[in-house]
């Protein structure tokens, strides 16, 4: 019945291969920037960015994944899937320790789901399949499920599931748990001290299961609320990690030219972010599939890329980002040309009617996109109104459905069932969200295909499945799609194997270290 | 109004007050007909420095766009802000001022206390909150400097107008039994004007620089190129890119100079008692 009991081993020889070419040493400090300050470290009940990246080192999931989204071992060392791909087997690790000492086991596994389909509205859905959890001995956890769910082994990453200490919260009132403050896990590091609005200080774990990990001593996490200042702390040497997205994309190539500097775009393949435009499809021009589709056309998106994001990202083909599981290209493309768009405006009876356009007011990066995208437009005679407003003012307008055109970017977290089917099934239309269906693009084939999708078997079936979808929608155009965005990660050169897995620096620095 | 002007041009600060303002506002008026083009197009490569192409004589932006064709429309937007605002600032200003000083007494200590409350709050501040909460477009903040900067006003044509009422010709007027409106708007305010002039040229470069600092600030009109906005969206940039910043920088500059300049001049033309001594 077992089929891939072995494969989690061998993958986590083969990660560590690399690392043996240059023998890692031990000791030394990392200063590393977290913007902003995370509202709290509990991984369980709050997940912004910054929480799962400070987080990230202080708790561990089931599992980690690779650059290519493959399942690898962490707090499971191996697993099983039963032929009929309804019951997944995970066998945890024997001899790992909380930070204060007591003993891990599966009942903190089923503690912490417990905990999480409250507090972790991710979670929550992924597990939704999830007929019953069993745990016939402290090291085996048995999921069953109502029915075969695609991927199920992709949910297991820290920051989507986190194990909690059972015997800390077991019976208390979690939201005010003491422990909340000074979080305890199984990670490599383990929490010291924050000194809010300045720094949150990590120290390694002696204890952690993976003999001689971490290699660094302690970790220090500096807030600096300035973009500006987030940059000449990195050049005056106060830091030397600066997490992607820390500071602003123009700053980027002049801290890549420094001295000891290296960037790397990698560790974004789980999350994979992709940025696109809300195109209302209720009302107005934009309910005619041909003015959506003279939007693809019109936007100059190689301008974005080179331009705006300096070089880094990819131009978007279609709803999946090209690294997450079952992409095709094999999609209708829309390369940029005014012309084709003036005409298929003009034959979709466009008059000049206002439209608006929602900027995401993440900062100036942001800003200048929507003023070159505007002027894209503007350039096929479209008439857009660019709309001011904070961040919280628009997650207001776009959950209202009160906006034309609005900017933003998700999450695919691996797989299309995940990530993507969420943006354009029309069981997700409801008003007063963000992160569904807020364009309001409804066709029952899509529907189907991203239900099927789901709960497919094997993964050949769903290759073919997710072709379909994104073609279909490719051809519809129920929102604009621009970027797979890139947030490069810039370190000095000393720090060595800070980015091993898809989860990136969310993942922990339990491999990390410092060649002095 | 003819020896208005002889002394107003016998004022040197006056005249290059005067030269400066005419050419912004014929900047602002005909400027745009010279670039037919949106100054939102992207036209060049980015970061182009000054100088380098006769098409972008002042280089250009993050984006590749114009920054000269930005700072010949950003003039139409500062100058008709100033412009605007401070006329409604007056238009607030001076009847409240005007009746305050008028009728005295508990209408005077009513619209006093409600001028107090506007100028305890940093105006700024206000500003700010006022833009915010009304969603930036040129309207809400026109509205929202008025706002800010009627308060001196009616102060200033309060303390004339308490002056001027007890002038032996006022209470003639109020003898021969003249209704109130007559007396204020024919006997009154034509005589406590000379100030408020004065003082509205100086509003107009603070109303500039308020709009420039809140386009800074990103709570400019994003659909209007304004200096303020090419500052501020030129300030994270300033060390790669000088020139962003620098040149509506300096049209800020120059143009608040003037309306200084012009209030300075004014002040010599309208006060008898300067203009006759000959400074």
């Amino acid at each position: 019945m077992p089929k891939r009991v072995l494969l989690g081993l061998l993958l986590a020889g083969g990660l560590t291969a690399p690392a043996l070419a240059q023998e890692p040493k031990t000791g030394g400090v990392i200063n590393a920037v977290i913007q902003p300050e995370p509202p709290g470290l509990m991984l369980a009940q709050v997940q912004n960015g910054p929480v799962q990246m400070v987080s990230g080192n202080i708790f561990e999931g089931l599992l980690r994944y690779s650059p290519k989204l493959e399942p690898l071992p962490e707090l499971a060392e191996s697993w099983s899937v039963s032929e009929d791909a309804k019951t997944y087997t995970f066998k945890l690790k024997k001899g790992v320790t909380w930070h204060d000492g007591k003993p891990f086991t599966a009942a903190d596994v089923l503690f912490s789901i417990e905990m999480l389909k409250q507090t972790h509205a991710r979670a929550r859905s992924n597990l939704v399949q999830v007929d019953k959890i069993e745990t016939p001995d402290d090291y085996t956890v048995v999921f069953t499920l109502k029915q075969p769910f695609g991927p199920f082994l992709g949910i297991f990453e820290v920051g989507s599931m986190p194990i909690v200490p059972k015997h800390l919260y077991e019976g208390t009132d979690w939201k005010t748990n003491p422990y909340n403050n000074a979080p305890v896990g199984t990670g490599p590091f383990m929490f010291k001290e924050w000194q809010k609005g300045s720094f949150i200080r990590l120290v390694k774990n002696p204890n952690y299961h993976e003999k001689g990990k971490p290699y660094l001593d302690e970790i220090y996490w500096q807030i600096i609320p300035d973009a500006a200042a987030r940059s000449v702390a990195y050049e005056t040497g106060k830091v030397d990690v600066l997490p992607g997205g820390s500071v602003e994309n123009f700053d980027v190539p002049r801290l890549s030219k420094l001295k000891d500097t290296c960037v790397t775009g990698a560790g974004w393949e789980f999350f994979s972010p992709l940025a696109w435009l809300w195109l209302n499809n209720r009302q107005g021009p934009l309910a005619d599939k041909r003015v959506r589709q003279a939007i693809m056309y019109a936007i100059d998106r190689d301008f974005a890329k080179d331009v705006i994001w300096n070089g880094l990202g990819k131009v978007a083909t279609g709803p999946s980002a090209s690294t997450i599981k079952f992409y095709t290209d094999d999609v209708p493309k829309y390369p940029y040309n005014p012309a084709k768009a003036k005409a298929l405006l003009k034959e979709a009876g466009y008059k000049g009617e206002k439209i608006r356009l929602l900027p995401l007011a993440y900062g100036e990066t942001w800003q200048r996109w929507g003023e070159a995208v505007k002027q894209n437009l503007q350039d096929v005679g479209m008439n857009i109104e660019t709309i001011a407003t904070d961040v919280a003012g628009g997650n207001q307008k776009i959950g209202d459905w009160d906006y034309d055109i609005a900017f933003t970017y998700l999450y695919q977290y691996g797989d299309p069932a995940l990530g993507v089917g969420r943006n354009y099934v029309s069981s997700n239309i409801a008003k007063g969200q963000v992160f569904n269906n807020v364009e309001g693009y409804s066709n029952p084939e899509i529907d189907k295909l991203f239900a099927d999708g789901a709960t497919a078997t094997p993964d050949s079936k769903r290759k073919e499945i997710y072709d379909k979808a994104q073609k279909i929608l490719v051809e519809d155009v129920p929102v604009a799609w621009m970027l797979e965005l890139q947030f490069p990660t810039i370190t000095r050169c000393k720090v060595k194997n800070l980015i091993t897995t898809g989860i990136g620096v969310n993942d922990g620095f339990k491999d990390a270290w410092l060649d002095k | 109004m003819k020896q208005f002007w002889k002394s107003m041009l016998k004022s040197p600060s006056g005249v290059i007050g005067l030269i400066i303002l005419l050419l912004a506002i014929s900047v602002a008026v005909f400027g745009p007909m010279l670039f037919p083009n949106s100054p939102w197009r992207m036209v060049q490569r980015p970061f182009l420095p000054p100088f380098t192409l006769s098409t972008v004589p002042l280089g250009t932006d993050a984006l590749g766009r114009d920054v000269f064709a930005g700072m010949i429309f950003g003039a139409r937007v500062s100058l008709l802000v100033g412009l605007v605002s401070t006329l409604v600032a007056l238009v607030v200003g001076v009847p409240i001022g005007a009746m305050a000083g008028y009728f005295g007494g508990k209408v005077d200590d009513a619209l006093m206390r409600f001028t107090e409350f506007f100028q305890t709050i940093p105006s700024f501040a206000l500003a700010i909150v006022l833009v915010a909460i009304l969603q930036p477009s040129i309207y809400s903040i026109v509205a929202s400097i008025a706002v800010v900067s009627w308060p001196p006003v009616a102060r200033l044509v309060r303390g004339e107008v308490l002056s001027l009422r007890t002038r032996d010709y006022v209470q003639a007027a109020v003898v021969t039994g003249q209704s109130n409106s007559w007396i204020i708007l024919r006997e009154i305010l034509p005589n406590a004007l000379s100030p408020v002039i004065v003082l509205a040229s100086l509003m107009v470069a603070t109303a500039i620089l308020l709009e420039s600092s809140l386009a800074f600030l990103g709570l400019g009109d994003p659909n209007l190129i304004s200096w303020g906005y090419m500052v501020g969206a030129g300030r994270t940039v300033i060390r790669q890119a000088w020139w962003i910043t620098v040149f509506p920088g300096v049209a800020i500059l120059i143009s608040v100079l003037g309306l200084n300049l012009i209030g300075e001049g004014l002040n010599d033309a309208l006060n008898p008692r300067l203009s006759r001594e000959g400074r």
